[in-house]
């Protein structure tokens, strides 16, 4: 399901990234890939979306959240 | 006599973003570089240089990076340099706290093939976090030497230093280039690269589907520096390192490799690269180092929580906002009487070495002139020290980002995204570095956008134009809301404009956000302090340049020429006689006429037409342009010109007269108008660097200018139907 589904607390790893390969490669460089775990920090409503990936924290838009598949 | 024995190395300073590269730049180098708790503080090159024995170092500080693929001007900056300036060894500085993200550069720039100081930055943020690394586990399996550091406390810099000595000395005995980075500490040397053979630039092996498809390519790629990592990049396709390729048919050739390899393995090059390094940088962490989990939530998280809260969040960020403008002015105030005081004494005790009543032109410009102008700006340094003070705050502790993630929302609406809101925040203290910030956009397009509405953001220089109007005409209970309410419109208006230049100019798709978010940090004390006084010291410094030079050539404009002595005065009275200038009687009266006859009076009264539908007379309007060459030449001037007005020694301060002059809506336009028009001459040239060509610089200044007067007739206007006039 795509990421922006996941609640507060979830915990999910990326099964794959849809768009461009610019933004692909901008993920990757953050640690952002297929195979990570990462953990949704933040969502809610129209507020930021935070996630946590290899300790670091990212914000991503709502739009480019729903491109990435995970489980 | 040149020393045939000094030797000069050329070190870069590399790393992630706010992994603390200009934090151990200053360390080493006594450089007061820009630091702050954000991504992206440093957005050009910097260099400084240190003495060793017979070794000189050429220290360079570069932007931070996650990778070796730009996306963004100041990645471009820092790649390019890595790529065309050959440094002879690279600090490779990694937040210790993050190490696996961090690691992801390190591992490029082991393929890249330049030798390497790893500098396990961020050690206490580390152990806070339960993170315990192997230092010499680390040097072996890298192949490099690794040492251990805390930046804004200043330790590890001598054994980083010892660790550059140590490099240098090792160095020389092997061969070439590539041979350097295996030159680790007494005793180590590289398991990975002696695996493979001795390329130690042969890292990470990529696995069976992506290794031939490298070793194809490889062969187009002619022996070179940077062999394997030009190799990789371009089964990546990156169009840099494409460029990077000489000859047209090795492109073709490679490009073909590039596109078969998609179709053969059903995979993208761009995924299993970073995949292959990832997956080494993993195994290489879990061996090094040892995670003590904490399981609670870290405190960072909790303060986001309520900082970055869907409803609170923006109620929150106007308040802190609100707060650090007024606490500027309301704690600044007791210390500005202070120094005018100080001033006055200096002007009564300067006048006292003429005759009284003399009238000396040198008195006139060192005590109009100089102490007037020059004197009337420096009396707002506390206010000033304390804006930057406030900064530095912001800055430190990382609530900067979280401003830029609150905004967004805004920023979106605007068809711009959060991070823009960054530069526009650093505009608060000076529009210049703030231009320079927006290197860190991805799109020029949202760079210009940003560029281009900058100077609405209120800057420090302009703060003593406010500092000056609003107790004159404001009763106290009331300077704090108005001056929050003039920076807000200068936020307003800045949206505003973004959101039309986006609308018929820059029209297009938003680039989306992402950012990472620092944890937040408590800034030292002396940090703090530091980069407080560094831009107090700026602002002292163009008090004693830019802004003395302007008040003397200003003091001069209104003062010359004087009117001949038989000049024609007309009567007050149609039954008085017509009089000459020389007969008038010394007063008000006559200093008025002198003035009108000097060129400041003579320009302003040209500008009359123009601006007087906005409440400005012809003083005001030599003191806005004077503003054109730096902002606070605006309180500089109105100092001159009431000086220079003044009928007797002794006349009432510099506030009291404006409000005999003006009223307080006129005051309001004035700081207004102020605030929107015409950018100072730094803004205007740093515009045309950014922006690549004058034409935006020049669209830049003629745009606010007629924003600034239309809004400011309309403030004007509406105020006097509403009868604010009076
Ligand atoms: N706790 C801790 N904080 C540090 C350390 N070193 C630096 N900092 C802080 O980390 C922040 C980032 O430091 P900078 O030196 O600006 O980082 P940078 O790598 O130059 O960042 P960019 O220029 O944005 O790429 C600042 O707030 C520093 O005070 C450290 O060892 N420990
Ligand atoms: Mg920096």
């Amino acid at each position: 399901m795509p990421l922006d589904q996941i609640h507060e607390g979830g915990i999910a790893t990326v099964l794959s990234i849809g768009g461009g390969r610019q933004l692909r490669s901008r993920l990757a460089a953050l640690g952002l890939l297929p195979g990570t775990p990462l953990e949704v920090i933040q969502n809610s409503g129209h507020g930021p979306f935070i996630v946590g990936v290899r300790g670091s924290r990212i914000v991503i838009g709502r739009g480019m959240a729903s491109r990435i598949e995970v489980e | 006599m040149p020393n045939p024995q000094k030797r000069v190395l050329k070190i870069a300073v590399a790393g992630n973003p706010n992994a603390g590269k200009t934090t151990l730049f200053n360390n080493l180098t006594g450089a007061r570089q820009r630091v702050g708790n954000y991504s992206g503080v440093t957005v050009e090159v910097m260099e400084g240089t240190l003495q060793r024995g017979d070794l000189e170092m050429h220290i360079i500080d570069l932007p931070g990076t996650y990778s070796l693929t730009a996306f963004s001007e100041e990645e471009l900056v820092a790649r390019d340099f890595l790529l065309h300036e050959n440094p002879d060894l690279v600090i490779d500085v990694v937040d210790a706290s993050n190490l696996e993200r961090n690691l992801y550069l390190t591992t490029e720039l082991l393929e890249f093939g330049v030798p390497l100081i790893v500098v396990l930055n961020m050690s206490d943020t580390a152990q806070d976090r339960g993170i315990f690394i192997d230092v010499q586990k680390l040097s072996e399996e890298l192949g490099a030497q690794v040492v251990p550091a805390v930046g804004n406390r200043n330790r590890g810099t001598a054994e980083l230093l010892d660790a550059i000595v140590h490099w240098d000395a090792h160095a020389a005995e092997l061969p070439g280039p590539a041979g350097k980075c295996r030159a680790a500490g007494p005793g180590v040397t590289s398991l990975v690269a002696v695996e493979t053979g001795g390329h130690p630039a042969e890292w990470i092996d990529y696995g069976e589907k992506v290794e031939p498809a490298l070793a194809e390519i490889a062969q187009h790629v002619p022996p070179r520096d940077h062999r394997r990592w030009l190799t990789v990049k371009l089964l990546e396709e990156d169009a840099e390192a494409m460029n990077e390729l000489p000859d047209p048919n090795a492109r073709e050739a490679v490009a073909a490799v590039a596109a078969r390899f998609g179709e053969d393995t059903g995979a993208d090059a761009d995924t299993l690269i970073p995949s292959g390094r990832y997956h080494f940088i993993e195994q290489l962490v879990g061996f090094v180092s040892r995670v003590v989990p904490q399981r609670e939530r870290t405190r960072t998280d909790r303060i986001d929580r309520v900082v970055l809260h869907t409803i609170w969040g923006v109620p929150i960020f106007l308040t802190l906002m609100f707060f650090v403008f007024t606490a500027t002015f309301a704690l600044g105030n007791p210390f500005m009487g202070m120094i005018e005081s100080g001033f006055d004494w200096l002007g009564r005790t300067i006048s006292g070495f003429w005759p009284v009543g003399a009238a000396s032109p040198l008195k006139s410009l060192i005590v109009d002139g100089i102490i007037g102008g020059v004197g009337g700006v420096l009396i707002f340094l506390p206010n000033i020290v304390l804006l930057f003070l406030a900064i530095a705050v912001l800055e430190g502790t990382g609530y900067m980002a979280r401003a830029a993630i609150v905004m967004d929302r805004f920023m979106s609406k605007v068809g711009l995204h959060g991070k823009s809101f960054i530069p526009l925040l650093i505009g608060f203290g000076c529009t210049v570095p703030a231009i320079m910030a927006t290197r860190t956009l991805e799109t020029r397009r949202d760079r210009l956008i940003t560029m281009m509405v900058l100077p609405l953001m209120s800057c420090g220089a302009r703060l003593p134009i406010y500092a000056l109007m609003i107790p004159a005409f404001f009763p106290t209970q009331w300077q704090g809301p108005v001056l929050w309410i003039v920076y807000v419109v200068g936020i307003v208006l800045a949206l505003a404009m973004a959101r039309l230049l986006r609308a018929t100019v820059f029209r297009g798709e938003t680039t989306p956000m992402l950012m990472e978010l620092p944890p937040y940090r408590l800034p030292t004390p002396v940090s703090l302090l530091v980069q407080m006084w560094t831009r107090a010291w700026l602002y002292l410094q163009k008090a004693g340049t830019v802004i003395l030079g302007a008040a003397v050539i200003l003091w001069f404009l209104t003062f010359y020429p004087k009117p001949p002595a038989d000049m024609p005065i007309d009567p007050v009275h149609p039954k008085m006689e017509t009089t000459t200038f020389s007969e008038m009687p010394d007063g008000g009266a006559k200093q008025s006429i002198a003035l009108q006859y000097s060129v400041a009076g003579r320009v302003g009264r040209m500008l009359e037409p123009v601006l007087r539908p906005l409440g400005f007379d012809w003083r005001i309007n030599t003191a806005l342009l004077g503003a054109i060459a730096a902002k606070e030449v605006f309180v500089a001037q109105i100092g001159i010109v009431f000086a220079v007005e003044e009928a007797d020694e002794n006349s009432e301060d510099l506030r009291s007269q404006l409000r005999a002059l003006y009223s307080p809506l006129v005051g309001l336009c004035i700081m207004i108008f102020a605030l929107i028009s015409t950018p100072c001459i730094a803004t205007f040239a740093i515009t045309r660097q950014e922006s690549g060509s004058i034409g935006w610089a020049l669209a830049q200044a003629w745009g606010l200018t007629a924003l600034a007067w239309l809004f400011t007739f309309a403030v004007h206007q509406v105020g006097l139907l509403m009868g604010w006039g009076g």
